[in-house]
């Protein structure tokens, strides 16, 4: 996934030249997981910015060059890291186009790489997506392969809305697959499937027993975990890969719901007013008639995101979802 | 040790210093043209407060000298930042007051938002400081294009303490971009004094942590807030990187509407440091340098009157914003689900009769139906 957006910030740059990279170690050292090796010496140091270390005011700055019309991509170098820049995202993104008649929208994309998995130091490891997905006025994104990851960011630079585009850390070298050299969409013009890439959920597996609703890090362990539903018990779980956690894609939800009964929804972030929480109200708001039992959650606990020593005791887990998915069959 | 910078004397103890280079008379009658505009849309504004047809207002009463001056030294090209305190300075460059005031009115939407690109003003900022790091990001965006404009800021000395202006002025200096800002030292953030914000004896001793030029001014006298920004804006064009400037004055009135003084102040310090407001102060040096007289004084008086009356009148006359407004807006693109089930729901129920504005009003006086739209 690495190397797939890599390409994605090459391609951009290359094509549309408001296109600017901003963050801190992003120059210089391709950033700490070299995401952005190679943009520097391609493009300069007016277009890849190794800012001082503040992330309100790496947040702040891409607004105002937002405003006169380029189109920053801001990394946050990891998750725990963003909360500096909590109050510019929600107060000023969030609001410049409904604060400006729609005229003028803060086009910025907010890159956080997220999640455990990687024995990451203290406070390397924090799941913030729900707290974004609560703010309307952001659009919040999570890519769980290569090829998608490179997609949806040049949908992302596109879209004229601001962007948080969640990086699962754990598949950053986990995951590999053959990303075509050819982008979906036309950057250069500026239009294209944006918005389609960006907000539709996909399935990543098939199958009409239970639903297993989840993305980016827990989506690898998902299609484990179906797989091993399907030797062991015969079921085939189908996993749907959200993709959008703002907005959901509802239809592709209820309707994974409907087809199969039953659905169980995965993620890393602590469960209370999680994205789950979420999915699961819509379901049951929507297709409670469909099911044959109640759906279920797997997710991170109420507590802290702990030292690595115990981050797999923390983390949902092939083990848990098997598990998970035999209260919702046995229900 | 900053001196402070001031032309306009006090026609007593303070003396008059010459007019510096770059303003002619005419350029004088305009500085104090729009102190008057500003001076009589804040005025009209608290009254329309008591009166019911406004919320919650801040004023700016006795630091219009901080407005006029530093947007009389910018180009129409270079972009402006306001905070709640400067709300209706986006109408010496064409936002149209009644704009302003319909955003004081609790509208939203088309009617209390405005286009910022259009006449290059921001949004008015509401938290504190948070509009520094825009006007940096702006700059630099600017400098990389190579537009030879700058962006100015305004913030008050409270703001001085947020994260938000720290980083501000340190991006602003490493990247050496075409900023300026400019701090209306009024001594009060609501009832914390100055002493209790910061422990420096002034703001500009904080520029020199960021290797940043720093003038101070009198936030009394237009003349020298104009200066200061003139030249800040000057070098900030010519690639000379970001400048702080910081205008001394006093917060005559109370923080806003819906703030009492008496509670944490002395009435009579306000009233000493009234004797230096500046709609008065520049009108006694422009009339000393026998650029305004009676008649004049009372021509832009009249002007801007009917100007804001005009304005009154058509925030009044705007209809209560429906409840879609709810919706328009918060994307530029695409629209959840949600939104249609949200105006779906509304619409099944029937309007709350209390959700009005404020309270029902008389009809507005008109105005004169020929005076001039814009203020500039």
């Amino acid at each position: 996934m690495v190397e797939a957006l890599n390409l994605g910030h090459h391609q951009a740059m290359a094509s549309d030249d408001r296109v600017l990279l901003m963050g801190e170690d992003v120059a210089k050292t391709g950033g700490v997981f070299r995401v952005t090796a190679g943009l520097l010496d391609r493009f300069g140091e007016e277009r890849v910015i190794d800012t001082p270390l503040a992330e309100a005011g790496i947040i702040g700055s891409a607004i105002g060059m937002s405003l006169y019309g380029l189109l920053p991509i801001a990394e946050i170098q990891f998750d725990a890291f963003v909360y500096p820049a909590f109050e510019q995202i929600v107060v000023h993104a969030a609001r410049y186009a409904w604060r400006t008649k729609g005229q003028v929208p803060a086009s910025i994309v907010i890159r956080i790489p997220y999640g455990g998995g990687v024995r990451a130091p203290e406070m390397h490891s924090d799941c913030p997506e729900a707290l974004f997905a609560h703010v309307p006025g952001l659009k919040v994104v999570s890519p769980a392969g290569p090829a998608d990851a490179r997609d949806m960011l040049l949908a992302a630079i596109l879209d004229p809305d601001p962007v948080i585009f969640m990086e699962p850390k754990r598949i950053y070298r986990a995951v590999r697959e053959e990303v075509p050299q050819e982008p979906p969409l036309d950057i250069a013009n500026g239009n294209g499937a944006g918005g389609e890439i960006l907000s539709r959920a996909r399935i990543a597996r098939p199958g009409d027993d239970l639903a297993i609703i989840t993305y980016g890090p827990t989506v690898p362990m998902s299609i484990e975990a179906a797989d091993q539903l399907s030797r062991e018990r015969g079921i085939e779980a189908r996993v749907l890969d959200l993709r959008s956690l703002y907005p959901l894609d509802v239809a592709a939800i209820t309707g994974s719901a409907t087809a199969c009964g039953r659905a169980l929804v995965v993620h890393e972030a602590p469960r209370m007013a999680g994205i789950g929480a979420e999915v699961s109200s819509l379901i049951h708001e929507r297709v409670m008639l469909d099911l044959e039992a109640p759906v279920m959650r797997v997710t991170g606990f109420e507590v802290p995101f702990p030292q690595f020593a115990n981050e797999d005791d923390y983390l949902p887990s092939v083990d848990r979802i098997v598990a998970g998915a035999a209260r919702v069959l046995d229900w | 040790m900053n001196e402070l910078l001031r032309f306009i004397g006090d026609g007593d103890a303070i003396p008059d210093k010459p007019v510096p280079d770059g303003l002619d008379g005419k350029d004088l009658l305009e500085i104090y043209r729009w102190l008057v505009v500003l001076r009589t849309f804040d005025e009209r504004a608290v009254a329309l407060q008591r009166q019911g047809r406004l919320g919650t207002y801040a004023l700016y009463w006795g630091e219009e000298a901080t407005q006029s001056g530093p947007m009389y030294a910018c180009r129409d090209t270079d972009w402006v930042f306001p905070t709640y305190r400067q709300s209706s300075i986006g109408a010496l460059r064409g936002v149209s007051p009644a704009t302003v005031l319909a955003w004081w009115r609790g509208y939203g939407g088309t009617h209390g938002f405005y286009n910022a690109r259009e006449h290059r003003v921001a949004p008015i900022c509401v938290p504190i400081a948070t509009h520094l790091p825009h006007a940096v990001g702006l700059a630099y965006a600017a400098k990389l294009r190579r537009d030879p404009i700058a962006a100015l800021a305004w913030f008050g000395e409270g703001a001085s303490s947020e994260g938000d202006f720290h980083e501000a002025m340190n991006f602003a200096s490493v990247w050496k971009v075409p900023a300026v800002f400019f701090c209306v030292n009024n001594q009060w953030a609501i009832s914390t004094p100055f002493s209790k914000q910061t422990a420096t004896a002034t703001i500009v001793a904080k520029a020199a942590a960021y290797n940043m030029p720093a003038t101070l001014v009198d936030g009394f006298d237009p003349i020298a807030c104009w200066k200061a920004t003139k030249d800040a804006l000057e070098r900030a064009r010519g690639g000379g990187g970001p400048t702080l400037i910081e205008a001394s004055c006093y917060r005559i009135g109370a923080h806003g509407t819906a703030d009492d003084p008496k509670l944490y102040r002395d009435d009579a310090d306000a009233a000493r440091w009234r004797a230096l407001e500046p709609v008065g102060r520049t009108a006694g040096y422009l009339t000393r340098l026998g650029v305004l007289d009676d008649t004049k004084r009372s021509a832009i008086a009249e002007e801007a009157k009917r100007l804001i009356a005009d304005a009154v009148a058509e925030m009044e006359s705007m209809d209560m914003p429906g409840r879609e407004v709810l919706f328009d807006y918060v994307y530029a693109r695409g629209r959840p689900d949600s939104f249609a089930e949200g105006l779906d729901e509304l619409a099944a129920v029937r309007r709350p009769p209390e959700v009005q504005p404020l309270r029902p009003q008389a009809p507005p006086s008109t105005g004169d139906a020929d005076a001039p739209k814009g203020l500039k």
